[in-house]
């Protein structure tokens, strides 16, 4: 990013340089506001430096349904990665953190709304297989809108798919550590990523099964303030504890060694 | 390529068409096989749009939905003996959009659990149109369980629009239900059959199909969301929904041909409502067969088959 300029807080609206919100993993000094950040800056807060190693890199989407919205979709991918820089909506891959072996997947929101299709559904299973085989704990950042329509019924089946790894890694006694970052909605939050053996979450995220214009549209009444949001979930009894971004790398950490040691 | 019985009368033709193209092309060939072609031309491309066009395509999702579609309970009665209904999630209330219990097949003990839309508008209502909240997926759940403790089969029947979206439903989490029968029934080490009655959407299904294999009626459908919630996301217009579900490719001839079901089972010309007793007669053959099969398999072969079923779903390439 280009020295010297300035962007306006999502939350406050204060104005400040992007490289003092970069300082801060992203999160506003003034108001602590979380902005998304992409996986490469995810890893370097998570992971210790050079410690990433890649796992299904070269997976590639295909057009099973040859689908076409007005945009084709191999058109709509094409352009999404050269928009994100990424292959597809998730990065997964071994890494360490602070000497620890673990398995790392990290959405990137940027990618089609973190949409989970074949190769998301394929990365995140290998992850899981993984981290059985390899008894690494498995810690996942998810962010996504759901499964990605555009692979139709091959979409909704990862959402099995990568369950079933998720069980495969519960059998081995291996943990997996959920962390929910904003949004996690539809066939994400539907399938693992509430499953994890401790599920944190990223204050002020939105977390659920149907996204907030559904369930207006279906109830046909406006949503309370905060519904869907971390602190709900938490007070619901759906996630364990909110943790700032600040906190997050030390209390992974504390919770693995709480679980392996 | 295989043909699918339906789409027997197409390919007839085309190749009665492709004999008169070779025809026409001799000298001395008179008119009457150039004007014989063309309606033949015409004849396919009609049978085609009824087949596959939207319009084709949208009068099987409605049919899928038709208010006569014979349901679980339809289907308990015809398959099964000895049903003792079991209810509730031992933690908030009963969710009457999902029903199951103990029963027997053909004299054999299993467990069932499906999906359970209403007749009528007040049933339909009480069974909010077959779309179940958290602790109908946790009543799912715990017969998921008893199943695996007894060693009982589990059959399951998928006939909704989706897991509901509304607020209690998210308060009481929908999505970890969800997950949770996801993560059970993959890891049962007893058959599972499921079979796809009328409509298979979404999570909201699945959360019932992990199953060894997966059946569906015709005119059944199975997608990753409804057509009409499709379209209202891509084009911010729900009344697209025909154009959504033909590029959604959710008949059960085009999720057989993706590899996601395992069988298309008949039905009776103009759908299973017309004669639901034949309807029945064939899911029970069908179901009948695979479980026979699947009882040939041991405890960790039967998990072992799921796994591997659904591990090697999706489409992607390597570079």
């Amino acid at each position: 990013m280009a020295p010297g300029v300035f962007r306006r807080c999502d939350g406050c609206g204060a104005t400040m340089l992007e490289d003092e919100l970069a300082a801060a993993w992203n999160v506003c000094p003034r108001c602590g506001f979380h902005h998304r950040m992409t996986p490469v800056r995810w890893i370097a807060l998570l992971a210790d430096a050079e410690s990433f190693a890649p796992i299904g890199e070269a997976l590639r989407s295909t057009d099973p349904l040859g689908f076409s919205d007005g945009q084709t979709y191999p058109d709509r991918i094409a352009r999404s990665q050269r928009q994100s820089g990424e292959s597809d909506a998730v990065v997964v891959g071994d890494a360490t953190m602070d000497g620890t072996a673990i398995a790392l997947g990290v959405f990137a929101f940027g990618f089609m709304g973190g949409s989970m299709g074949s190769v998301v559904g394929e990365r995140l299973t290998r992850l899981f297989e993984r981290g059985a085989s390899a008894r690494r704990p498995v810690v996942v950042l998810s962010a996504s809108g759901g499964a990605r329509m555009q692979e139709g019924i091959h979409s909704l089946m990862q959402m099995a798919k990568t369950v079933a790894a998720r069980g495969l890694l519960a059998d081995a006694g291996v943990p997996f550590v959920s962390v929910l970052l904003h949004p996690t909605t539809g066939g994400v939050a539907a399938s693992y990523a509430l499953l994890g053996d401790v599920n944190l979450a990223e204050p002020g995220a939105l977390i659920g099964f149907a996204g907030p214009r559904v369930i207006e549209q279906t109830i046909k009444q406006t949503l309370p303030e905060g519904f869907q949001r971390s602190e709900f979930l938490l007070e619901h009894g759906m996630i364990d504890a909110i943790v700032p971004r600040s906190d997050l790398r030390a209390t992974v950490r504390r919770v693995l060694g709480l679980l392996t040691d | 390529m295989a043909t699918l019985d339906f789409e027997r009368p197409l390919r007839d033709l085309e190749q009665r068409i492709e004999a008169l193209k070779a025809a026409v092309c001799l000298p001395g060939a008179g008119e009457a096989i150039a004007d014989e072609l063309e309606r033949l031309e015409a004849a396919a491309h009609r049978l085609e749009e009824n087949l596959f066009g939207d319009l084709g395509v949208w009068a099987r999702v409605r049919l899928s939905r038709h208010p006569e579609r014979p349901t679980t309970l339809d289907a308990i009665g015809a398959l099964l003996e000895d049903f003792v209904e079991l209810r509730g999630d031992r933690a908030f209330r009963d969710d009457p959009a999902i029903v199951g219990g103990l029963a027997r097949y053909h004299g054999r003990p299993v467990v069932v659990l499906g999906h359970q839309k209403g007749r009528g508008v007040r049933d339909n209502v009480r069974r909010n149109f077959g779309m179940p909240h958290p602790e109908g997926y946790r009543k799912a759940l715990r017969l998921m369980d008893l199943s695996a403790r007894f060693g009982r089969p589990l059959l399951t029947f998928v006939d909704t629009p989706g897991a509901f979206p509304g607020l209690g439903a998210e308060e009481r989490g929908q999505s970890e239900a969800i997950g949770q029968c996801l993560m059970k029934l993959s890891s049962l080490t007893v058959p599972v059959v499921s079979t796809v009655l009328g409509e298979g959407g979404s999570g909201g299904a699945l959360a019932l199909a992990v199953a060894n294999r997966v059946l569906m009626l015709e005119h059944a459908t199975y997608a990753v969301i409804t057509p009409e919630g499709c379209a209202s996301i891509l084009w911010k217009d729900g009344s697209r929904a025909p154009e959504a579900a033909r590029a959604m490719r959710m008949t059960a001839a085009e999720v057989f041909s993706a590899g996601v079901a395992d069988e298309v089972i008949p039905e009776p010309v103009g759908g299973a409502h017309r004669d639901p007793r034949e309807a029945l007669r064939r899911v029970d053959e069908a179901v009948g067969r695979h479980l026979d099969a699947l009882r040939r398999l041991g405890p960790e072969e039967i998990r072992d088959d799921r796994y591997q079923r659904f591990r090697a779903l999706g489409e992607y390439t390597e570079v």
